[in-house]
């Protein structure tokens, strides 16, 4: 009787990775909303928040809890199921990236070689490019189920401004695309850690600067926070959620932080490579571990690099911000695409 | 029954199951939702079949970028069961038997076709879906129709703007 033949042990090794890089990612998005403040205090010249455990550090859990704890208001006039989907939704779309994303090489346990990714799927980047289309839906389900205007009006602008960026940064990716010729985000990984090779930040700056821009308005971060423009949306496509459902479309978006992080560093900054270090010379697992902190560290500048922003520039006007996707962005992401597939040609050429 | 089997049921019943929910929902959101779901189900074969460039090409697309449309256009005419016009039960009964009609009609066409006697899809093992191959198939054997159509959608796009520029 084989019902289900298939190796067990490959799937008890991807669940126990799943689980972890989940929560993982969970855990270190509920220490970006700490750092978040702290970060804004520093900028500001004020202390931030203090008081829960040492320097603060339990501040997390105390606005978790009261998150969690706060009355549960869904509004008469909605649409209850699509209320309650939204903040799923954005959820889990903004979770999903990580499937595709090398955390590092791989470990050698009991035995056996374990890569720590999830999946290497041979399309890895345009799995990433639907997931983030994907991420359009909980904006829009939960601003239209509100049955607010504002909440519709932060909806709708979302979604448009979402659209015009994905295509901008689908532009960028094709430069690298071209640089690279895999899609999988471990090949491509793999590419900028071979003998000779730099990373690909030092052959596409142009594509790199048009890909973080993008990043920022598809994380919905200042200075393309217009869905949730308080002083003229209230309070935007979560006007009308309380609890823990606001919980999580606040979550969500520090996970899409952290996932559009690890996304850029292995694009263009060698993912779990470690500079100036061979890293065959070591031994695989402390490689592997010396890998995913060195993922981790680019991670955070990154995120450091997004608050610092987010407390520095005020935001733009919405037309602003349309005229800067469709008539900056686009055209700067064409030329780079031109102008990396030429020099291909003519290096292949020569 | 292997996995690839149970997948299989698992996707079909899925995806006829959403298709009814699209025509069933009253709500016209919630129909675009069923239809995303239908979309997914879908991708889901085409990754059964070793096609993954087609399954996530077909999420971008399709569920990522022409249902958002839909749903932007359903959202602001603000459509829901009120302004629904209310058909006459004549053209319900037309509606079902032209489409049961065309229903049979495919069917047996499915079924009787030369090209599909005797083959089985080939699950899991073809590779022509991977995208190395299915580029080198596109720009090799089939470049000449790949660039028209390519030089369709750019009239079409400088159509779009033409309509939408404001005088």
């Amino acid at each position: 009787m084989t019902l289900l033949a298939f190796d067990w042990a490959l799937l008890i090794e991807k669940l126990v990775l799943i689980a972890v890089i989940v929560f993982g990612s969970l855990g270190i998005a509920l220490y970006t909303t700490f750092a978040e403040r702290k970060v804004a205090a520093v900028l500001q010249d004020r202390p931030g928040p203090n008081r829960a455990g040492p320097f603060g550090l339990f501040q997390p859990f105390a606005d978790g809890l009261k998150l969690i704890m706060k009355e549960e208001i869904i509004p008469n006039t909605s649409n209850k199921v699509l209320f309650i989907l939204g903040p799923g939704l954005a959820m889990t779309a903004a979770l999903m990236t990580c499937a595709v994303i090398p955390w590092s090489s791989h470990v050698e346990l009991f035995d056996r070689k374990i890569d720590l990714q999830i999946a290497d799927i041979n399309i890895g980047i345009l799995y990433v490019f639907g997931v983030v289309s994907m991420g359009v839906y909980g904006i829009m389900i939960g601003g239209w189920a509100s049955n607010n205007k504002f909440s519709l009006m932060a909806a709708l602008r979302g979604a448009s401004q979402a659209i015009s960026y994905e295509l901008a940064m689908g532009l960028s990716l094709i430069a690298v695309l071209m640089l690279s010729g895999s899609l999988s985000l471990k090949s491509i990984v793999g590419e900028q850690m071979a003998d000779g090779n730099l990373w690909n930040i030092a052959y596409q700056p142009l594509g790199f600067f048009i890909f973080f821009i993008c990043a920022l308005a598809e994380c919905n971060r200042t200075p393309f926070d217009l869905p949730e423009a308080e002083n003229e949306l209230n309070f935007g496509y979560h006007q009308e959620y309380s609890s823990m459902k606001l919980g999580f479309y606040l979550f969500a978006e520090y996970v899409n932080m952290i996932m559009s992080s690890a996304v850029m560093a292995c694009l263009y900054f060698g993912g779990y490579d470690i500079p100036f270090l061979d890293e065959s010379t070591l031994a695989p697992n402390i490689a592997a571990l010396l890998g995913v902190g060195a993922l981790l560290t680019k991670i955070v500048i990154f995120i450091f690099i997004f608050m610092w922003i987010r407390w520095t520039i005020p935001r733009f006007r919405y037309d602003q911000l349309m005229n800067l996707g469709w008539k900056t962005m686009i055209p700067l992401a064409l030329a780079n695409m031109l102008i990396t597939g030429a020099l291909i040609l003519w290096k292949a050429g020569a | 029954m292997s996995i690839t089997q149970i997948m299989f049921f698992f996707l079909s019943a899925l995806a006829v199951f959403s298709a009814i929910m699209v025509l069933v929902s009253r709500n016209p959101v919630h129909s675009v939702l069923w239809l995303i779901a239908v979309f997914f189900a879908i991708s889901g074969h085409y990754i059964l079949l070793n096609a993954q460039f087609l399954a996530i090409v077909n999420l971008i697309v399709y569920a990522g970028a022409i249902m958002v449309l839909f749903l932007f256009v359903i959202m602001l005419m603000n459509l829901n069961k009120e302004s629904e016009p209310n058909k006459h039960i004549w053209m319900k009964m037309a509606g079902a038997i032209s489409g049961g009609c065309f229903l049979m009609v495919m069917g047996s066409l499915v079924r009787q076709a030369a090209d599909f006697q005797g083959k089985e899809a080939l699950v899991g093992t073809g590779d022509i879906g991977l995208i190395k191959n299915l580029g080198r198939a596109l720009f090799n054997n089939y470049v000449v129709p790949f660039e028209i159509s390519s030089v369709l959608f750019l009239s079409a796009m400088v159509g779009a703007v033409v309509i939408g520029k404001k005088e």
